[in-house]
């Protein structure tokens, strides 16, 4: 159903033509930033405008869209830029990650598997991995171009120095295609292998600071690091209390103010599909009875 | 690295010439006429008041600038003399972090003053595709060491270091990829007389040590007596006076070299 006054996904053709311009040369250069003529749209800066265009710019009238918000289906960011599509291009949407054709995310990958097929836009707050060490653009393009990335071990380097181990635990940087650093958006780390030959199209949009990049379907990505401080991913040590993985990455979420936390499956479709085929963790709730938590 | 020495020690070709060289800024001649040869070990000082030409004949040399006239060659480690302009930039920056050390005046300009010392002097070995942390860790506080900066303080940022400090870091940054050739601009600037001659102990004592060519601009004679084989009097943009450094300061010819000298307040 869609609204009367927009075009088809908000954006006018022109407009979106521009931004599948971008979008293919993105591809074209797996991990290069291409600078787009981003729009403003109607929500503020730091909400998704960036990955709402790519949707926007990609979407058609078949395709089953799902939105993540830190892996939650349910949170008002993911669920606004999900009835905003219903509503201006009239997609069907869903929770199910299987089913989705096109995936928005902030800050997550699902834990299910991608497919051929499926599209995951990003959304990037800040899409230059060299920004908080060399403050000047036209110096990190240059760096970018001549492949100049030592700059980026400083950053572990100062990690190592500092903590003993390398503490970045979200927006880690990886080397897509053996050529581009490139910031995977503020994911946490552990998401960072499934960016490796995913089978998936994966989109990058940056909508403040105007640039999209790209990692094709089945590209090697790569998370740097030193031979004797190699990448690990960081999961806390508990099954999930509601479904009981032992291998979803999770939130921990504060129960009262006596220090009582539990930590539950960060990508809420993944753990709502668990518990429908039965399984259980400390604190869900038995079928018909509710129980308070940290009281059995 | 063996097999750069190699080459330079079969040929004692010289490692840097200047031809003609020459920098105008509209009608303004910054730089007229320079013409050198710098070889393999030996230490240039280019003296000469402020406004003498002396930084911009510097960053000419660097390739920082492009010349309006002549041309600068250098011999890469491969032995082949080759024309600075001619070089692309990727090449220009690459010789920049590898084979040549740039030693401001200004601390601020030549160190990352928010990143911790260790990784300051490590950026250019990681820059050339060093990935082992316990190595570069290794080298950059054995560098601190010959710097004799304390080692306890290899996770500082500089700018918690003292002015001399951070300019002995900036030269051990600038030596750990063992260049072969360092510039520097006025590298005692600012500093007190004590911590001075410290610095130019150590500097006179590394570059003996590696067997560095150097190019040293400064005003202060006294930095060009203790340091340099050779020195350079500019005035006006031009070289007025060229010699063994003792020659030109214990026996000067031109006019304007003799004020200099006579300048200097007795110590």
């Amino acid at each position: 159903m869609n609204a009367p006054t927009y075009n088809f996904a908000y954006l006018d053709e022109q407009t979106k033509r521009m931004i599948r311009r971008a979008i293919l040369k993105a591809i074209a250069i797996p991990g290069y930033q291409v600078p787009f003529a981003s729009r403003e749209m109607p929500m503020p800066y730091g909400w998704g405008t960036g990955g709402v265009q790519v949707t926007a710019a990609i979407l058609g009238p078949q395709d089953v869209l799902k939105v993540i918000d830190q892996g939650s289906d349910d949170t008002t960011n993911a669920i606004s830029i999900r009835k905003f599509f219903a509503k201006t291009a009239g997609v069907a949407t869903t929770t199910s990650t299987e089913d989705a054709t096109v995936i928005q995310t902030r800050h997550r990958i699902p834990e299910a598997p991608l497919h051929g097929g499926q599209v995951l836009v990003y959304q990037v707050p800040i899409p230059e991995p060299l920004r908080f060490l060399e403050p000047r653009e036209t110096e990190t393009r240059r760096m970018h171009a001549l492949g100049e990335y030592g700059l980026m071990h400083v950053k572990l380097y100062e990690d190592i120095a500092r903590f003993g181990h390398i503490a970045t635990s979200y927006a880690y940087p990886v080397k897509v295609n053996a050529r581009y650093v490139m910031d995977p958006s503020p994911t946490p780390k552990f998401d960072n292998p499934k960016m490796d030959d995913c089978p998936a199209l994966q989109l990058f949009g940056a909508g403040r600071e105007k640039r999209i990049y790209a990692i094709p379907p089945h590209t090697r990505v790569t998370s740097l690091d030193f031979e004797d401080h190699p990448f690990t991913r960081y999961r806390f040590d508990a099954p999930c209390a509601l479904c009981g993985a032992d291998d979803s990455f999770l939130d921990e979420i504060v129960t009262d103010d006596k220090g009582g936390r539990m930590f539950v499956c960060s990508d809420t479709d993944y753990c709502e599909g668990r518990q429908a085929h039965g399984h259980r963790g400390t604190e869900s709730a038995a079928p018909h009875k509710e129980t308070a938590h940290g009281r059995g | 690295m063996a097999e750069a020495e190699t080459a330079m020690q079969d040929n004692d070709g010289p490692l840097l010439t200047a031809e003609g060289l020459g920098k105008n800024y509209g009608r303004l001649a910054a730089c007229r006429d320079v013409s050198f040869v710098l070889y393999p070990g030996e230490v240039l000082a280019i003296v000469g008041e402020s406004g003498s030409g002396k930084s911009t004949l510097l960053q000419l040399l660097s390739a920082q600038l492009a010349a309006s006239a002549g041309r600068v060659s250098y011999r890469m480690r491969d032995g082949v003399m080759r024309d600075l302009a001619a070089l692309g930039e990727a090449e220009r920056r690459f010789l920049f972090r590898t084979d040549w050390g740039f030693v401001h005046q200004d601390p601020a300009l030549g160190l990352r003053m928010a990143v911790s010392a260790g990784a300051n002097v490590g950026e250019r070995l990681m820059a050339v595709g060093w990935n082992h942390y316990g190595r570069i860790r290794d080298t950059a506080s054995s560098w601190l060491e010959r710097v004799e900066i304390d080692t306890a303080r290899i996770d500082d940022a500089p700018r918690t270091y003292s002015g001399g400090m951070r300019q002995r870091l900036q030269i051990a940054r600038n030596l750990v990829t063992e260049p072969r050739l360092v510039f520097m601009d006025e590298p005692t600037g600012g500093l007190d007389l004590s911590v001075q001659a410290r610095l130019l102990d150590l500097m006179r004592n590394l570059v003996s040590e590696l067997g560095l060519a150097a190019i040293v601009v400064t005003h202060d004679l006294a930095v060009a007596r203790l340091l340099s084989h050779r020195v350079m009097v500019m005035k006006g943009g031009r070289v007025i006076e060229t010699g063994l450094t003792d020659q030109v300061l214990d026996d000067p010819h031109e006019p304007y070299t003799q004020l200099l000298v006579s300048s200097i307040l007795p110590a």
